[in-house]
C-alpha cells in the first residue's frame, strides 16, 4: 500500500468491477429468495391468498400453547424427516464413495475395452432421475417386479418382496437406487484424480516392494483425497436435498420421508407457506451445519499435507 | 332425458356474451370470436379419453376449441399441481377437473357458476351441490360421483360354494379359504383382498370407510368434535391390520387404486375395494377376468353395523384466471348435463350425479349394479372436508399416517390415541 496506492486502489476498483456481475447474479438467485424464504417463515401466508398474511414471530418454528407444543421443531413428522435425511446422506454417500473409488482403480489400468466400460459406467448417472426413479418402481413391484422374479427364480427369496412398501425396506431400496445412479459421478472424478497421480510414485513402491493394497492407502488414497473432497460434499449436499427418488418411488410415508419432500408438502398440498418456508429455512441451516462440520473435519488433513 | 329443458349451446352462447359484455363493459368483440379453452383430464383409466372425446363433441357444436391439459393420477399430485398453478394466476387452465373435498381448498381460485347454469344444477344431488357451494357461490358443478364398492371374483367364490361377504369378517375368512385354496392348486400369486394402501388420500377413504362400518364414526364428527378414538375405531383398524401380509400382499401399502386394479384385473385377487370406474375396465374385452367379476356394496363392520362407502367423484369448475369464464362455464354446463353424464356411465360407468339416470334402462342394461348403488350413494360417507375446509389436507395426513402405521404392523389403540392428540392439535391451530 506504501507505494503506488493508485495502482492497488484501481485494482481493487476493477476486481469489484469484475465481481459485480456474478455478485448480482447471485443477489438475484440464491440471496433474495432464501431471504423472501425465511422472511415468509415469520408469517401466517398461505398459497390460497398471498397478499394477505400477518406476522407470528416464530411460531413456525416453536410456539407453546395451552400445555402444548406447537412448530416445526416439535413437529413428530419433521423429526422423522430429519431422521430419514441423515441416515440417507451418510449410508448413500458413504457406499458411493467406496464404490467410486473401487470402479475408478478398476478403470485406471488399462485391458481391453476400457472406454466402451467408462461409457456403460455412465448410462444410470445419463438416464433423468425421474426416469430411473419410475423404471425402478416397476423394477421393484410386489408382483410384477423384474427383480422379485429374478430373485425367485434364484431360490433367494420364497415370496415376493414388497420393497418399496415394506417400511423396513424402502429406505434401503432408495439408497439401493441412490447409490446405482450417483456411483459413477464419484467413480468418474475420482477416475480423473487417480490419472493426474505421477507414476514414479508407483514405481518408488514397487521399487521397495510395497504390498499393493498398502500402496493404495499410503500413496493413492492421500493423492486423491482433494478431489475426492469435492466430490463428497457435492454428494453430501445433494443427499441433503434429497427430493425426486424419495418422492416417486415412495410418496411421503414415514419410513422415508425426507426434508425436502416435508417442505414440499408443507407448502404445496397443505398450502402453508409460513410453515413450508419455516421447514425450507431449517433444511437450509441443517445443510449449511453439515457443510461447516464436514468442511472442518476435511481442513487438517488438507493443511498438514500442503505443509 | 326427456325433461331437460335447459338452454341449447346457442343459447348458451349467447347468455355468455352477455355475460361477458355486462363484465367486462367494453370490448365484446373477441367474446365472439371462436376461442380455446383448456381443461384438465385425469388419465385414471379411461377417463382421458371419454374426457378428450367429450370435450371435442362441445367443441364441434360450440364452434370453440378445446385443449387437454392432462394431470397426475394421484389425486395428491393434482390438487398440489393446481394450487401451485392457481397460485400463480395462471390462464393456463380455465376448466379444472376438481375433487369432491377440495371445493373448500379452491373455492377462492373458482368463479361462481350459478349465473351461467340456470336451473341445471337443481337435477344434481342436493348434497353434491351443497358440498360444492362455498359462502354462497356455486364453485363447481358435480360431474360424475364416486362411493366405494367391493369387487368381487363370481366365478372364485361360485367355485367353492360362498355367497358375497356382508360383512367384513366375513369378508376376511373368505378371502383366505381361496387364497390358500387357490395357491394350493399352483396359483402362487393368488390374494384375498386388494385396496388403496399407499400412504396418500386414498388410503383416509379407505380407513373412512372401515369405521364407520364398525360404527366408530366419521373421525371429526358433523360438530366438529374430533371422535376417532374409539374402541369401534380401533377393532376397525386392526382388523385391516391384520390383512397385510395375511390376506394382501405387503405390497399393498405402496398400492393405491391403479396398483389395487392391475393385481384384481391379472386375476390375482379375490376381492377388490375400488370406485366404480375399475368395473367397466375389469369387464373390457381383452381384460382376463371379463364376465367374472360381480360388485357389492362394502362390507359391515358387523352384522348390526351399516355399509359404509366414502364419497367420492369429480367435478368441474372454471378456475378465476380464465380469460373466457363465460365459454369455459358453457363447457362445464355441457359435460355435467344428463346426455353427457349418461354417455359416460353406459361407456365406463361413471356413477351420473343425477338422481333420475338411475332409472333409465340403458345405464342399467350397461350397469347392473348401478341400481344397488343408488342406497350407497345417498348415504356414502362423507369426509371431514366441510368441517376442516383449508386444512382438510392436513386432516387426512394424518389419518392416512396412522392407518399407514396400523396396516405396518403397530397395534391401533395406541396409535389412534396418539391420532387423537395429533387432530386434536391441528383443531386448536385451525380453530375448527
Amino acid at each position: 500500500m506504501a507505494k503506488g496506492g493508485d495502482v492497488s486502489r484501481e485494482r481493487v476498483r476493477s476486481a469489484w468491477l469484475f465481481l459485480a456481475p456474478m455478485l448480482v447474479v447471485l443477489a438475484l438467485v440464491a440471496a433474495w429468495p432464501l431471504a423472501r424464504t425465511i422472511y415468509f417463515s415469520l408469517t401466517n401466508a398461505t398459497l390460497v391468498d398471498m397478499s394477505r398474511y400477518s406476522f407470528v414471530g416464530l411460531d413456525n418454528y416453536l410456539a407453546y400453547d395451552q400445555g402444548r407444543w406447537y412448530g416445526v421443531l416439535t413437529d413428530p413428522q419433521w423429526l422423522a424427516a430429519l431422521r430419514n435425511t441423515l441416515v440417507f446422506a451418510v449410508i448413500s454417500v458413504t457406499l458411493e464413495t467406496v464404490l467410486g473409488v473401487l470402479i475408478a482403480v478398476l478403470l485406471n489400468h488399462s485391458f481391453p475395452g476400457r472406454g466402451l466400460m467408462r461409457a456403460a459406467l455412465l448410462v444410470p448417472w445419463a438416464i433423468p432421475t425421474v426416469v430411473s426413479a419410475k423404471m425402478w418402481s416397476w423394477m421393484l413391484n410386489d408382483q410384477f417386479g423384474v427383480v422379485n422374479d429374478a430373485l425367485m427364480k434364484l431360490g433367494l427369496i420364497a415370496a415376493p418382496v414388497a420393497w418399496l412398501a415394506e417400511p423396513g425396506l424402502s429406505m434401503a431400496s432408495v439408497i439401493m437406487v441412490d447409490i446405482w445412479k450417483t456411483t459413477p459421478f464419484v467413480a468418474l472424478l475420482a477416475l480423473a484424480a487417480l490419472q493426474m497421480v505421477p507414476k514414479d510414485c508407483y514405481e518408488a513402491a514397487r521399487v521397495d516392494g510395497v504390498h499393493p493394497v498398502r500402496v493404495f492407502f499410503q500413496v493413492t488414497l492421500p493423492l486423491i483425497r482433494p478431489a475426492l473432497a469435492v466430490a463428497v460434499i457435492f454428494r453430501l449436499l445433494d443427499a441433503m436435498r434429497m427430493f425426486d427418488l424419495v418422492y416417486i418411488m415412495t410418496g411421503t410415508t414415514d419410513a422415508t420421508i425426507t426434508l425436502s419432500v416435508f417442505a414440499r408438502r408443507e407448502l404445496v398440498d397443505f398450502q402453508d407457506v409460513g410453515y413450508g418456508s419455516a421447514a425450507s429455512t431449517m433444511l437450509f441451516f441443517v445443510i449449511a451445519l453439515m457443510t461447516v462440520i464436514y468442511m472442518m473435519a476435511m481442513r487438517p488433513d488438507v493443511d498438514g499435507r500442503r505443509r | 332425458m326427456a325433461h331437460f329443458n335447459w338452454p341449447g349451446p346457442r343459447a348458451w352462447f349467447a347468455a355468455a356474451i352477455a355475460a361477458v359484455l355486462v363484465a367486462a363493459g367494453t370490448g365484446p368483440a373477441r367474446a365472439a370470436a371462436p376461442v380455446e379453452i383448456s381443461i384438465s383430464c385425469a388419465a385414471l383409466g379411461v377417463e382421458l379419453k371419454l374426457c378428450t372425446e367429450a370435450a371435442r363433441r362441445w367443441a364441434a357444436r360450440t364452434g370453440n376449441r378445446v385443449k387437454i391439459v392432462s394431470t397426475p393420477n394421484s389425486s395428491t399430485d393434482r390438487l398440489a399441481l393446481y394450487l401451485q398453478m392457481l397460485a400463480s394466476r395462471t390462464d393456463e387452465f380455465d376448466v379444472l377437473q376438481i375433487d369432491v373435498v377440495w371445493a373448500g381448498v379452491l373455492a377462492d381460485h373458482l368463479i361462481d357458476l350459478s349465473p351461467y347454469l340456470g336451473a341445471a344444477p337443481k337435477a344434481h344431488f342436493q348434497s353434491l351441490i351443497r358440498n360444492d357451494t362455498v359462502d354462497g357461490r356455486l364453485v363447481a358443478m358435480p360431474w360424475w360421483t364416486d362411493v366405494g364398492v367391493l369387487y368381487y371374483r363370481k366365478d372364485l367364490l361360485a367355485k367353492y360354494g360362498y355367497a358375497p361377504p356382508t360383512t367384513w369378517q366375513e369378508m376376511t375368512r373368505i378371502a383366505r379359504a381361496v387364497q390358500s385354496a387357490e395357491r394350493a392348486r399352483g396359483n402362487a400369486r393368488m390374494w384375498g383382498y386388494v385396496f388403496q394402501g399407499r400412504a396418500y388420500e386414498g388410503l383416509t377413504c379407505n380407513a373412512l370407510e372401515w369405521i364407520d362400518s364398525f360404527g366408530g364414526g366419521t373421525i371429526v364428527n358433523a360438530r366438529g368434535e374430533i371422535t376417532i378414538d374409539n374402541p369401534r375405531a380401533v377393532a376397525a383398524l386392526d382388523l385391516a391390520g391384520s390383512w397385510v401380509g395375511d390376506i394382501a400382499p405387503r405390497g399393498v401399502l405402496n398400492y393405491d387404486e391403479e396398483s389395487a386394479r392391475g393385481v384384481f384385473q391379472t386375476g390375482d385377487a379375490v376381492f377388490m375395494r375400488n370406485w366404480p370406474y375399475a368395473w367397466a375396465l375389469a369387464q373390457g374385452e381383452g381384460s382376463p377376468v371379463r364376465g367374472k367379476v360381480g360388485v357389492v356394496p362394502l362390507p359391515k363392520g358387523d352384522p348390526r353395523g351399516k355399509n359404509a362407502g366414502t364419497l367420492g367423484g369429480w367435478h368441474l369448475a372454471v378456475s378465476r384466471y380464465s380469460k373466457h369464464p363465460a365459454e369455459a362455464a358453457s363447457l362445464v354446463a355441457f359435460l355435467t348435463s344428463a346426455p353427457e353424464q349418461k354417455a359416460r356411465a353406459i361407456a365406463a360407468s361413471y356413477n351420473p350425479t343425477i338422481p333420475a339416470l338411475y332409472d333409465d334402462a340403458e345405464v342399467l342394461a350397461a350397469n347392473p349394479f348401478f341400481g344397488a348403488l343408488l342406497p350407497s350413494l345417498e348415504s356414502a360417507t362423507a369426509r371431514p372436508s366441510r368441517i376442516a375446509g383449508p386444512h382438510y389436507n392436513r386432516l387426512s395426513r394424518d389419518v392416512w399416517r396412522a392407518a399407514h402405521d396400523v396396516l405396518a404392523g403397530k397395534p391401533a389403540a395406541p396409535r389412534v390415541a396418539q391420532l387423537e392428540a395429533d387432530l386434536d392439535r391441528l383443531k386448536h391451530r385451525a380453530r375448527w
